[in-house]
């Protein structure tokens, strides 16, 4: 008790202690933004297309399911997104077929064989490519990407599946190369270790340990890359060629769920059916990213988890 | 971490021969170095010929002139300033509409929040935000802003749309940012008695806000690149502008943006000068790169300068 | 370090107030000038920012809006009040001028500034000179046979796949429309057609692809495409789009541009309007690939008539 009392603490003003309440609400508030705009965008979405579902000659099974698209007929209105389905996923399944590969592969040499210095400058790159606007993608597959198409497989018109997968594989790649890395670097060393250890090569380490102990995590690197690819718009909408029906070939021009809504949204008179059932299609697509995202985040939490 | 280099060989110790197993590993290990290389080189070539050829292209389009004149003959000649002016005034708004509330939100997922359902909850939320498609940010815009909150037409509308696309980008790496300052940091100003804010005022921020203003660098390169959020909700094919007027627009009016010029010029008009949408395209593809490298650049020099 | 924070803060508040001021500044710098908005038809949308450059030179403090969307979604906005013209490449119906009645209390004025042809347009190597509507409705109707150019009797030497490559135009446009309407009345057209976006990309199109049909507007010609001369009946004698085929009428596939304002135009829009039906403004209208007005009905058309 001899020790000289404490210098009494600094009392702050009344009004300073009451500006940071307000902050700190103000933080709260921001925190729960993305809960609210997440709930906002579905709410506002899908009041502009709720009459259309509620109308009694709307129906749920054909606009899923049938191929019928005439939006505007004269005689037979008919909104079938089934070709437009089918489209989203003809692109998308070609562009993951390339950009998975290739962005496994980049992320395995980024992780496992390259130096320090090679690694940041490859990382650079991939941030850039994936900083190119997508109406850039689509004017250089508009221009550029579909004459080669044309050249390379003497098909009749540039702007197809083929051109729009490619395109949008180049979009892709990035992503998948940065989740994929990512995955790959949570593996614990001890891993590594143990397997050279045993005398293991390092293409037998990548293969038979890491790809193993990774395999959450390239999933949702994947994942994440098929909900980029869906919900891709410009793009598309210039390299595809826009075109309503079942593909047959890789060489045949599509139309995708986006680019539909892109094409149409700006003549569909505000009201109509043809404007929510372009806003029905928006809830469509909306619901399809929010389920891969939900299963990509499960996914990387298993790996979390574990690691 | 990269695994060890295979031990090479010492000429002074008597080897053994060479298994065919041995052999056929060492193979695969070259085969799988040079495949995977391969896979890593296939992300740089599209990028430089990309690059390349729209250059090229470009070229006889690209001076000054282009930037700052209007767009004349139907749009066939002349530059692209008002919609130069216009990115500029939708990435400006939008940005002061996404910065505060997209820092401050990290904030709280770093500082404030625990790890509960809750916190899970706005994390999936992020995430779900940052893959929401782009055309249904669009239709997001239209309904809500354009027509309910009755904006209508116009660069507010846009911007804001624009503003809630490119929010996760913030929260993303704002919180990376935040989550670098060492713990010991906030532990010892909380002991000398700073209250949680004055301690995220005083130690936290000032030690993140280089990560912090990346983030708002890149926030501005994704915004300015978007095309189909504006293209419903304030963007226009054309409008009349003074050459080198820096502020033609009203936030209740609508205005050109590049992107979309570009969309334009390379679909609806006839007969342009062949150079100018490519010149459109650089421009374009240059503002978002540069502005990209800058926030490389203040990374990498400041990780070179972190003092922990 | 009680200070820090403070300064910190100082620096917060005058970055705060330095972007609303910005934002106000924005509002307030544009204050004088006139804006004209003016929505509708994409295949007006050339001819219209066509305009709105030329007038700039001439009246400087008119800022002249233009966005597409096409002719419905400009009178809709006409409908709404939310815009002074509303170009439109067909005529209002009559539903339409009941809608602006009931809402706005007023006439909507029609103004005829040009007309528009829609041509058929082939490869220019395509040795096919001129259809005939049966044969159209074959190639592009719903139950229509044609799909080989070998069933037309034309032969591409050296091109395997003669299948006929399908050009249109997204559905909801009025040039699609009124396509559709002459070709098959009320029926529709066959899936699987490319449904392009722009006018020009059409003819884009068309000119790179041997085997391709498509229409679109006759403003739009390129050297590497062909207009088809078109017959109502097999045995009828093929027109060919021309000016004169247009004025009188006997041209199929011809219409006539319309502006709509609400009641009659005051001010700025109606000098905006008496401009376009003059004579430079008619030149604009050559310029970009439609026909003008004939003097003799200008005077019947204009604004200053009905005010007299």
């Amino acid at each position: 008790m001899t020790a000289p009392a404490p210098a009494p603490r600094p009392q702050r003003s009344r009004l300073e202690r009451l500006g940071e309440s307000l902050l700190e609400g103000l933080i709260r508030l921001s925190g729960v933004s993305a809960i609210v705009f997440v709930l906002a965008i579905f709410f506002f979405v899908f009041r502009e297309a709720a009459p259309v579902v509620f109308s009694r000659n709307f129906d749920l099974w054909k606009f899923l399911f049938s191929i019928e698209w005439y939006p505007t007929s004269a005689s037979n209105v008919r909104y079938g997104t089934f070709a437009l389905t089918v489209g989203s996923f003809a692109v998308t399944a070609l562009a993951m077929a390339i950009a998975v590969p290739f962005g496994l592969g980049a992320a395995i040499y980024l992780s496992e064989f390259c130096g320090r210095r090679l690694r940041e400058t490859l990382k650079i790159v991939i941030e850039l490519l994936s900083a190119i606007p997508s109406v850039v993608w689509g004017f250089i597959a508009l221009t550029v990407t579909s004459k080669l198409v044309v050249d390379a497989t003497g098909a009749a018109v540039g702007v197809n599946v083929l051109n729009g997968g490619v395109v949008l594989a180049l979009m892709s790649v990035p992503i998948i190369v940065s989740i994929g890395e990512d995955a790959l670097k949570a593996v614990p060393d001890s891993y590594r270790e143990a397997a050279l250890a045993l005398g293991a090569t390092r293409w037998q380490v990548v293969y038979r340990v890491l790809l193993p102990a990774a395999r959450n995590g390239l999933l949702a690197a994947v994942l994440l890359g098929v909900g980029r690819a869906v919900g891709e718009t410009m793009a598309v909408l210039m390299a595809t060629g826009h075109a309503v029906h079942i593909p047959g070939s890789l060489l045949d021009s599509v139309r995708t769920l986006t680019a539909n809504i892109a094409a149409e949204l700006g003549e569909a008179p505000v009201g109509s059916d043809h404007y929510r059932v372009l806003f029905l299609t928006g809830v469509l697509l909306f619901c399809i990213t929010f389920a891969v995202n939900i299963v990509a985040d499960l996914a990387i939490r298993g790996v979390r988890r574990r690691g | 971490m990269s695994a060890a280099a295979p031990p090479a060989t010492n000429p002074a110790v008597p080897r053994f021969a060479r298994t065919a197993h041995v052999a056929r590993k060492e193979r695969s290990e070259r085969v799988a170095r040079v495949v995977f290389a391969l896979m890593a080189a296939a992300m740089v070539v599209p990028l430089a010929a990309i690059l390349g050829y729209l250059l090229w292209k470009a070229a006889p389009a690209l001076r000054l002139e282009f930037l700052l004149d209007v767009p004349k003959k139907g749009m066939t000649e002349g530059g692209i300033w008002p919609a130069f002016v216009g990115t500029l005034y939708l990435v400006g708004l939008s940005l002061a509409v996404s910065a505060p509330v997209g820092v401050l939100a990290a904030v709280y997922l770093n500082e404030y929040s625990r790890d509960n359902a809750f916190t899970r909850a706005i994390n999936l939320a992020v995430i779900n935000l940052a893959g929401v498609p782009s055309i249904v940010h669009a239709l997001f815009g239209l309904g809500a802003f354009v027509y309910a909150a009755q904006f209508g037409y116009s660069i507010l509308s846009a911007s804001l749309t624009l503003a809630i696309m490119t929010l996760p980008v913030i929260i993303a790496s704002t919180r990376e940012a935040l989550a670098s300052v060492p713990h010991s940091f906030r532990e010892a100003c909380w002991n000398v008695g700073a209250s949680r804010w004055q301690t995220i005022q005083a130690v936290v921020l000032p030690n993140s806000i280089s990560g912090i203003l990346t983030g708002l660098i890149l926030q501005v390169s994704r915004a300015a690149g978007e095309t189909a959020p504006i293209m419903f909700t304030g963007a226009v094919f054309y409008k009349a502008v003074q050459r080198g007027d820096l502020l033609p627009y009203r936030l209740d009016e609508q205005c050109m943006a590049l992107s979309m010029h570009l969309y334009t010029v390379a679909t609806q008009v006839p007969n342009v000068q062949e150079a100018i949408p490519y010149a459109t395209a650089v421009v374009l593809l240059g503002s978002v790169l540069l502005v990209n490298a800058t926030a490389v650049t203040l990374r990498v020099w400041l990780r070179g300068r972190k003092r922990w | 370090m009680p200070s820090a924070p403070q300064s910190r803060r100082r620096v917060g508040l005058t970055l705060a107030a330095a972007l609303s001021f910005a934002c106000a500044g924005g509002r307030e710098a544009s204050g004088p000038a006139t804006v004209i908005q003016n929505k509708g038809s994409d295949t007006m949308v050339n001819v219209a920012q066509a305009w709105a450059e030329e007038y700039a030179l001439v009246a400087p403090d008119v800022k002249v809006e233009v966005s597409g969307g096409g002719s419905g979604v400009g009178i809709a906005a006409l409908i709404k009040g939310a815009v002074d013209i509303a170009s439109a490449s067909r005529n209002i119906k009559d539903e339409e001028i009941e809608q602006v009645r009931l809402n706005t209390g007023k006439d909507p004025r029609d103004f005829v500034v040009g007309y528009d042809a829609l041509a058929v347009y082939v490869h220019e190597d395509n040795p096919l000179t001129h259809l005939d509507r049966e044969t159209l409705a074959g190639i592009f109707g719903e139950h229509g046979t044609i799909e080989r150019w070998s069933e037309l009797g034309v032969r591409f030497p050296g091109v395997e796949d003669d299948r006929i490559v399908r050009v249109s135009r997204q559905s909801s446009s009025g040039t699609f429309e009124f396509f559709r309407s002459w070709v098959v009345g009320k029926k529709d057209f066959k899936l699987g057609s490319r449904d392009l976006n722009g006018s020009k990309e059409v003819v884009e199109l068309v000119g790179h692809t041997l085997t391709a049909i498509g229409f679109s507007g006759m403003g739009y010609a390129t050297p590497a495409v062909k207009m088809l001369g078109l017959a109502d009946a097999p045995g009828a004698a093929p027109v060919p789009p021309s000016l004169d085929a247009v004025l009188d009428g006997s041209y199929p596939l011809a219409r006539s541009l319309h502006l709509y304002t609400l009641g009659e135009p005051k001010g700025a829009t109606q000098a905006y309007l008496d401009w376009i039906l003059s004579e430079p403004g008619q030149q604009v209208v050559a310029r970009s690939g439609y026909v003008p007005v004939p003097p003799s009905a200008r005077a019947a058309a204009g604004a200053g008539a009905a005010a007299r």
